[in-house]
């Protein structure tokens, strides 16, 4: 005799609908990903993260420090108050500011 | 003797094998411009060869880099490269072998987790390269007639990957790459990984227990309701509900198709 479980079709409707619901989404996927956003203008030349990720060469590549046009990962909701020197702060958008020559 | 601009597999293999292996004489017929042996030159290529292969590989890894330090990392990095030189001439499927590497090297002994962070971060990079297409919309799912949902297939979209690991290899993995501390993880409870790309972004997610079971049943083939079977047998607390959210949130299928009606069965 096995023991395999047979799912009947109203309890896969049932969990069907209660995930589309969002009932069950507390909690199922926290953890892995912590939010974070992009943060334009607040990273040290050569320090910047790049869209393309790791395998490209874009990471690294800025060659100015804040450089406007590059950005950082950084915890989301932080981008905005961050300062750097000279008044300058950080941006959700790209910046026209410290462009490389 | 004029060398002829063909050269043999054979030649090829050496200079390859050459290329790697300092220990290894000058391949025949490498020379300057007035026929002097090249040895000064071929050290030089020798060394941009392994040098990119080495930065190829901390592209690849930048969570384990970071874990064993840069230093330690492109040291150990050169035993690899020599080890096992790329098979295809596309450098983002370099490393496949590095996690099982990771897994021998005995100075990393005490890092067992290591391994499967490089596995996330393979698949992470399989995911960000693998083909585009859009993430099943919830609602083809709820779409679908209560009594075709049993027998309902879905077509696993081209990026997704499930890592499942005995360490908690999920969170350092994210940890590393959001260059936070591991202050609070546990390396040695078990974790499961979803990587996903249901449009732009690469996304990881650390599914509940049992998830990881349902969901690699639903890639390989099986019906809803043999996935849900077999996941419920080997995992009594399995929570369906939060597997399904958990699926349709990250895109990991592209598409379903409805099964032939099924009347109710009873155990």
């Amino acid at each position: 005799m096995s023991h395999k479980t047979i799912v009947g079709a109203s309890a896969l409707a049932g969990a069907v609908a209660m995930a589309i619901s969002g009932t069950a989404f507390l909690g199922s996927t926290q953890g892995a990903a912590a939010a974070t956003e992009k943060c334009y203008g607040v990273a040290m030349a050569g320090k910047n993260d790049c869209a393309a990720g790791p395998g490209t060469t874009c990471a690294g590549t800025s060659t100015v420090d804040y450089q406007g046009n590059a950005w950082k990962t950084v915890d989301a909701g932080t981008c905005t108050t961050m300062s750097v020197e000279g008044g300058r702060m950080g941006s959700l958008e790209p910046l026209d500011r410290d462009l490389p020559a | 003797m004029p060398r002829s601009d063909t050269s043999t597999a054979g030649e090829q293999h050496y200079f390859g094998a050459a290329l790697l292996n300092p220990d290894l004489p000058l391949p025949e017929g490498i020379v300057g411009p007035h026929g002097k042996k090249a040895q000064k030159r071929f050290a030089v290529y020798r060394n941009n060869v392994t040098v990119s292969l080495v930065n190829a590989l901390a592209d690849i890894f930048p969570a384990v880099q970071r874990l064993v330090c840069e230093g330690f990392f492109r040291d150990m990095a050169r035993f690899y490269v020599a080890k096992e030189p790329p098979v295809s001439a596309v450098i983002f499927e370099y490393g496949g072998g590095f996690a099982t590497f990771l897994e021998d090297f005995e100075p990393l002994s005490r890092y067992p987790y290591l391994a499967d962070v490089a596995r996330m971060e393979k698949a992470w990079l399989a995911a960000f390269h693998a083909a585009d297409a859009p993430p099943l919309p919830p609602d083809t799912l709820a779409a679908i007639p209560a009594e075709q949902l049993a027998d309902t297939r879905f077509t696993p979209h081209p990026a997704t990957r499930i890592i499942r690991s005995r360490f908690a290899a999920v969170s350092i993995f994210s940890a590393s790459r959001e260059q936070r501390p591991l202050d609070g993880i546990r390396p040695a409870i078990a974790e499961d990984g979803l990587i996903t790309r249901p449009f732009d972004a690469v996304e990881v997610r650390q599914l509940p227990p049992g998830a990881a079971s349902f969901l690699s049943a639903l890639i390989a083939g099986k019906t809803f309701g043999e996935a849900a079977g077999l996941t419920m047998t080997g995992y009594p607390d399995f929570d369906l509900p939060a597997a399904i959210s958990a699926m349709l949130e990250a895109g990991a299928f592209s598409d379903c198709f409805a099964g032939q009606p099924t009347t109710e069965q009873t155990p």
